[in-house]
């Protein structure tokens, strides 16, 4: 017994001296030291899924939802427990060790990773629900809940990693599942090419990510995060190394989270991507995927904030934010692919975000974070019912869905207007406190000179962009759900197994925005600020009231302005839908050329004339010197053998005597000619050794 | 099992297969049955010591293990004698390891012209030299298996190669693919080897008189050499190992030998041959020579890193399967040489996984391509295409393999390179660290090229329709040989990944112990 008290005590003692911030904190007894099983039942379940789900009653998603609803029940557990009473913890096991390094896998169950379980788990949950009525009759049905469930898996490993090993494991298991999800349908070249330009930016952008997380880890000499941040904490005069690479470890760090939250100019994947099936569409773009760039700025927050790290890199950070969020959501305007104006309306939103980062206001942007995976995973699953009905992505096939689709409509428009920031959905909320952060650093930006400026402007493109977002939906709804249906057959409400899904999202994207309300309520703030290194960002402590009427008087006005267009008047609504700006529609049709740019500037090229002039190079330059001294060296061996024959001969009867196993190799041995070579390539080295043995 | 420890145990698997060739010479040649069976058998013995090995191993001690010293040629003072410490260790299994996997893989996969009785000869007698590499601690040892790889690996090419006719570019000589290749490869290497023989006798005559690697190093043969000298040791051993590894620009002989030789000469070749030269490095280069190891490191470093880009490059241009997988070789292989280069513990654990890894993950890249192109008669990928609703395993283990080699974390090829590139963020001291950053950040941008070439190499290979050509032909997916060759790789590739100890775990005290003895930290 006083043994077990003794173990206990030091127990305590080693977590007061690892947790030695906020004095709330908890380790989370056994919910957390359990918490491993988060990501390890999803990639065990994926691999089964593979081996057995054939043979499964349901073919595998039986496996994937029971896995999913796992997810979300821990998560939610973790949640309330967290609520409750801060966890923040670490759990590692080291797998390694490198020179004096630990290797180490692991579980980080604090305010951050849990909003994260929680987030992918509840919404994955529905989506994987959702995707057993949409891929019914699908011809890889049991392939493609494997493929889900490893990408889900691999959002969970990343979220829980508690070291910069585990995050690069999980952000490549999400990138590599991505590629198989997104070319699902690999019969179609154009698929298979989609889920390889994802691929390959993420690459790029990965190379970001290893050079940042390179230089940390080394700077530090540790791969922990509790590590990185205590160094953090303790100051840039007791952290010099990192102190001194910071700009670069920071802004390479940031270029890592561009690419898998799909940030100008390496957003260009992220619509493509629309080539896998729906659901994956959904996840990929609400609560997986694209939030790990995000996440990892989060994870990173303290370093990015802190005075005399890398707290200039935020200026960049703002910047490409502020360029994705507006560049992006106008590209929304011209679409007609109604999956592909919910995709660039991700990238315009998680622009949002990393403004938002940049800003400094790791809360607003984190919460925007978790009300977007509900409505734009509502949003997703809603326009995939739609598809579903009308088998076309197209909105020009759709157009008067409202009375056929009674459940879609009416979650789609509660999605709706949760994205364009309408009182109290959800988005509301959360943009409101973006914008209000944003215009807080306008007036504090701390970064450089004219960081305040800076921040201005970035405040008229956030409120332009809420305008831009509202228009857009309005245009999507109008156009999909009323005036005239304008496709073939008769559409049909989809299975209740496809609609309970989207009333599952509806109520969260409706609602959750009431758990942090400046000033009122602030479940959320306590909810990702309960981490063992506490987070100083700053948060409004009650309503931006210029700010707030700012925003929703953008929001209604694009409204107001999208259904002047094309709200009223059901038989010229199409006929307005065609009209073009010159200029600027071009423009936008063609993505500002970016995409061409990287195809015909960047990869072309390589794959093209650079590769083929290395190879070349090979060929004719290198194999032309090894060639020219191979066959010079054969007709000197051609000399010595005319005066040796005899001799050599004997050689090489010899040898085939002794090998002899087959004729095969006396003809070789005889036409190859190769003992000659031999003979006076050794001879030369003994010549040159004893030069070199008398020289010296 | 005194007699185990004693070095007995190491003689065996490193002579079992030797014996094992002298044993099939005796079997009359129609009798393939029991040539097959011979063969597994010793290499299965083989195999199975090596893994015995690894548990009479001392992980706890950096030193040499389980070792001989004996006397052997006296006048010239060498001896015979070996030894395994972390570093070898995992090699030597490696050896074992794709040795067995080889010859269950042949058992119904026969190149032309057929003739098992000969071919399994051969492999028996390159394991041998293969695994004495990885033990031998005395020059002229090492050397004499070093050269026992280069004959059984040239009849390979030479005689079971691919017979296309080819035209050598500028001097418009046609001739077949393998004797090409062979004759290429052969000189190759004895021209490498024969700048290094004439290092060894350097060291041996002004070194102190001896032969035995930790003698040489323990002894400051560096110093006894003076630098003048020295440097010009250090170049010819580095033609020996370079022109193994390859590195740039010495690589020129691998990709015609890969694509040439039969799919388990390509496999040995890639997965143990190349490790020779870079272990090399590692067991000769560094401790005996440190002071000019770290001269010629930054130089080791560009070439390694011109590598990783340049063959990633070729790789682009290429249209031919398994010569595609050929030049990935030499990227790897140049992140290999960057962490060796980086001369800290850090590095040379990385390129020791590294090594590991690529054999096991390129083995396993050739077997596949071989495979296929057995079915299909056929590598150039715009012919192939569709594999995936063809040969849907088959595929499946190509994809798998594919991203392993693209140095997808949680599998094994991410260790060896994310790890090489950690180090050259702070190389030893005494060497630029400008330098191996901007390495570092080029070698990077190689994993991205490396992405390219696969996953464009999966999707003409693997993805869209198959093309009509096929229409109708029965594909005969993943037989039963194949997967008893296979899934012993693709667990290891896993293993690896999720649990580096595997490899770290024996290499991490013998590379300090290394780095420690040869710069004095």
């Amino acid at each position: 017994m006083l043994q077990l008290l003794a173990t206990a005590n030091a127990a305590l003692l080693a977590t007061e001296e690892g947790g030695h911030a906020a004095e709330a904190l908890s380790d989370g007894g056994l919910l957390a030291s359990m918490a491993w099983l988060i990501p390890v039942v999803p990639m065990v379940a994926a691999f089964a899924i593979v081996f057995y789900g054939k043979r499964m009653p349901y073919k595998g998603w039986d496996i994937a939802i029971a896995v999913m609803g796992f997810e979300a029940l821990y998560g939610t557990a973790l949640l309330l427990a967290h609520i409750a009473n801060p966890i923040a913890h670490d759990f590692q096991i080291e797998i390694a060790r490198i020179g004096s390094m630990p290797i180490e896998w692991g579980w980080a169950v604090d305010g951050l990773s849990i909003m994260m379980y929680f987030l992918v788990g509840v919404v994955g949950f529905f989506v994987f629900l959702y995707a057993k009525g949409y891929m019914e009759g699908d011809i890889r049905y049991t392939w493609f809940f494997a493929s889900f469930t490893l990408f889900a898996g691999g959002m969970l490993v990343l979220v829980s990693a508690p070291n910069m090993i585990q995050l690069i494991v999980g952000w490549e298991l999400v990138g590599v599942s991505s590629w198989l999800l997104i070319g699902h349908y690999w019969e179609d070249h154009a698929n298979s090419s989609a889920a390889i330009k994802a691929m390959i930016t993420n690459k790029v952008a990965d190379v970001g990510l290893f050079v940042g997380a390179i230089i940390v880890s080394m700077s530090v000499g540790s791969f922990r995060f509790s590590d990185i941040l205590h160094a953090v904490e303790t100051g840039a005069a007791e952290a010099p190394t990192l102190a001194r690479y910071a700009f670069w470890a920071g802004l390479a760090l940031f270029i890592g989270a561009m690419g898998k939250s799909a940030q100008f100019p390496l957003h260009v994947w992220l619509p493509d991507a629309m080539a896998g099936p729906t659901p994956v569409s959904s996840l990929m773009h609400a609560a997986t995927m694209v939030t790990a760039g995000v996440f990892l700025v989060g994870r990173m927050f303290p370093f990015y904030l802190t005075e005399g790290f890398a707290t200039e890199v935020r200026s960049v950070i703002i910047i490409v934010g502020a360029l994705t969020l507006f560049l992006t959501g106008l590209i929304a305007l011209v679409q007609d692919d109604i999956k592909k104006v919910l995709a660039y309306s991700t990238l315009s939103q998680l622009g949002y975000m990393t403004a938002a980062m940049g800003a400094g206001a790791y809360t607003a942007g984190l919460f925007h974070l978790f009300t977007h995976a509900f409505f734009k995973a509502l949003l997703f699953l809603g326009a995939g019912s739609a598809i579903h009905a009308v088998h076309s992505n197209n909105m020009s096939d759709m157009g008067g869905l409202k009375k056929d689709m009674p459940y879609t409509y009416w979650t789609f428009v509660i999605g709706s207007l949760a994205l364009a920031g309408i009182v109290p959905f959800a988005g509301f909320f959360s943009k409101d406190e973006i914008l209000a952060s944003i215009r807080y650093a306008s007036g504090e930006f701390s970064v450089a000179d004219g960081g305040g400026s800076l921040a201005s402007i970035v405040l008229v493109l956030a409120i332009s962009g809420a305008f831009i977002t509202a228009f857009y939906m309005a245009r999507t709804v109008f156009l999909t759900f009323h005036g005239e249906y304008k496709g073939d057959g008769h559409p049909h409400e989809s299975p209740r197994i496809m609609w309970v899904p989207l009333v599952g999202l509806a109520v969260p994207s409706a609602v959750i925005g009431l758990i942090n309300i400046p000033g009122a309520t602030e479940v959320f703030t306590k909810l990702v600020g309960g981490r063992e290194i506490p987070v100083l960002d700053h948060h409004a402590e009650s309503f931006d009231v210029a700010m707030l009427l700012a925003g929703l008087a953008a929001a209604l006005l694009g409204i107001f302005i999208g259904w002047r267009i094309w709200g009223p008047d059901k038989e010229t609504q199409p006929a307005r839908d065609t009209f073009r700006i010159p200029l600027l529609y071009p423009l936008l049709e063609n993505k500002y050329y970016i995409d061409d740019f990287y195809m015909d500037g960047v990869i072309r090229p390589i794959r093209g004339p650079v590769a083929r002039a290395i190879n070349w190079t090979n060929g004719y330059v290198l194999d032309f010197i090894i060639n020219g001294a191979g066959l010079l060296a054969m007709s000197v061996g051609k000399v010595v053998y005319w005066f040796d024959q005899r001799g050599v001969d004997g050689a090489i009867n010899a040898s085939g005597a002794v090998t002899g196993a087959g004729g095969g190799m006396l003809r070789l041995l005889q036409t190859g000619k190769v003992q000659q070579y031999a003979i006076l390539i050794f001879a030369a080295t003994v010549i040159m050794v004893g030069g070199l043995v008398i020289w010296f | 099992m005194e007699w185990f420890e004693s070095g007995w145990g190491l003689s065996l698997v490193v002579f079992l297969p030797l014996i094992g060739a002298v044993v099939l010479l005796a079997i009359p040649k129609a009798e393939e049955e029991t040539q097959k069976w011979t063969a597994l058998l010793f290499a299965g013995a083989s195999f199975v010591l090596s893994v015995l090995l690894v548990f009479r191993f001392d992980f706890g001690e950096a030193g040499m293990q389980l070792g001989t010293n004996v006397d052997w040629i006296t006048a010239i003072n060498s001896s015979f004698h070996i030894g395994v410490d972390g570093i070898s260790l995992p090699l030597v299994v490696l050896s074992t390891f794709i040795t067995l996997l080889s010859i269950i893989y042949s058992w119904e996969h026969w190149p032309e012209p057929h003739n098992p009785k000969a071919f399994l000869i051969l492999i028996l007698i390159l394991a041998t030299g293969m695994a004495g590499t990885f033990v031998a601690l005395d020059l002229i040892l090492f050397f004499v298996f070093f050269e026992v790889v280069l004959l059984p690996m040239y009849f390979m090419i030479g005689i079971w190669g691919d017979r296309d006719e080819i035209t050598i570019p500028v001097f418009n000589i046609t001739t077949q693919m393998r004797l090409y290749a062979s004759i290429k490869f052969f000189l190759f290497t004895l021209f490498g080897s024969a700048f290094m023989l004439l290092g060894f006798l350097v060291l041996y005559f002004k070194g102190g008189r001896t032969f035995d690697m930790l003698e040489l190093a323990s002894n400051g043969a560096e110093g006894l050499l003076g630098s003048g000298l020295a440097v010009w040791v250090f170049a010819a051993l580095f033609l020996g190992f370079a022109v193994k590894v390859p590195m740039f620009p010495l690589h020129t002989w691998l990709p015609d030998a890969h694509t040439a030789a039969p799919t388990v000469g390509s496999v040995l070749l890639a997965a143990i041959l190349l490790k020779l030269g870079t272990y090399a490095f590692v067991r000769i280069a560094i401790p005996i020579l440190p002071e000019q190891s770290q001269n010629w490191a930054p130089v080791i470093a560009i070439l390694a890193v011109i590598g990783i880009i340049y063959a990633s490059l070729a790789c682009l241009a290429q249209t031919d399967m398994k010569r595609l997988i050929a030049f990935s070789s030499v990227g790897h292989m140049g992140f290999v040489m960057l962490g060796i280069a980086t001369m800290t513990p850090i590095g040379i654990n990385a390129a020791i996984i590294g090594m590991v890894a690529h054999g096991v993950i390129t083995g396993l890249l050739f077997f596949l391509a071989g495979s296929m192109s057995h079915r299909y008669h056929t590598r150039e990928m715009a012919r192939l295409g569709g594999n995936q609703t063809l040969m849907p395993i088959m595929g499946a283990i190509l994809g798998f393999t594919a991203m392993a080699s693209l140095g997808l974390p949680g599998l094994a090829g991410f260790w060896g390179e994310f790890m090489a590139l950690l180090a050259a963020f702070s190389p030893a001291a005494g060497l630029s660290t400008t330098l191996f950053r901007t390495l570092m950040v080029i070698g990077a941008v190689g994993t991205v090229l490396a992405a390219g070439y696969l996953l464009w190499m999966l999707q003409k290979v693997n993805f869209g329709e198959p093309k009509d050509e096929w229409a109708g032909h029965e594909f005969h997916d993943v037989d039963i040989f194949e997967k008893m060759a296979w899934v012993p790789m693709i667990i290891a590739v896993i293993a690896i990944g999720i649990f580096p100890r595997l490899v770290f775990g024996a290499t991490n005290d013998s590379v300090i112990d290394l780095v420690a003895k040869a710069f004095g930290g």
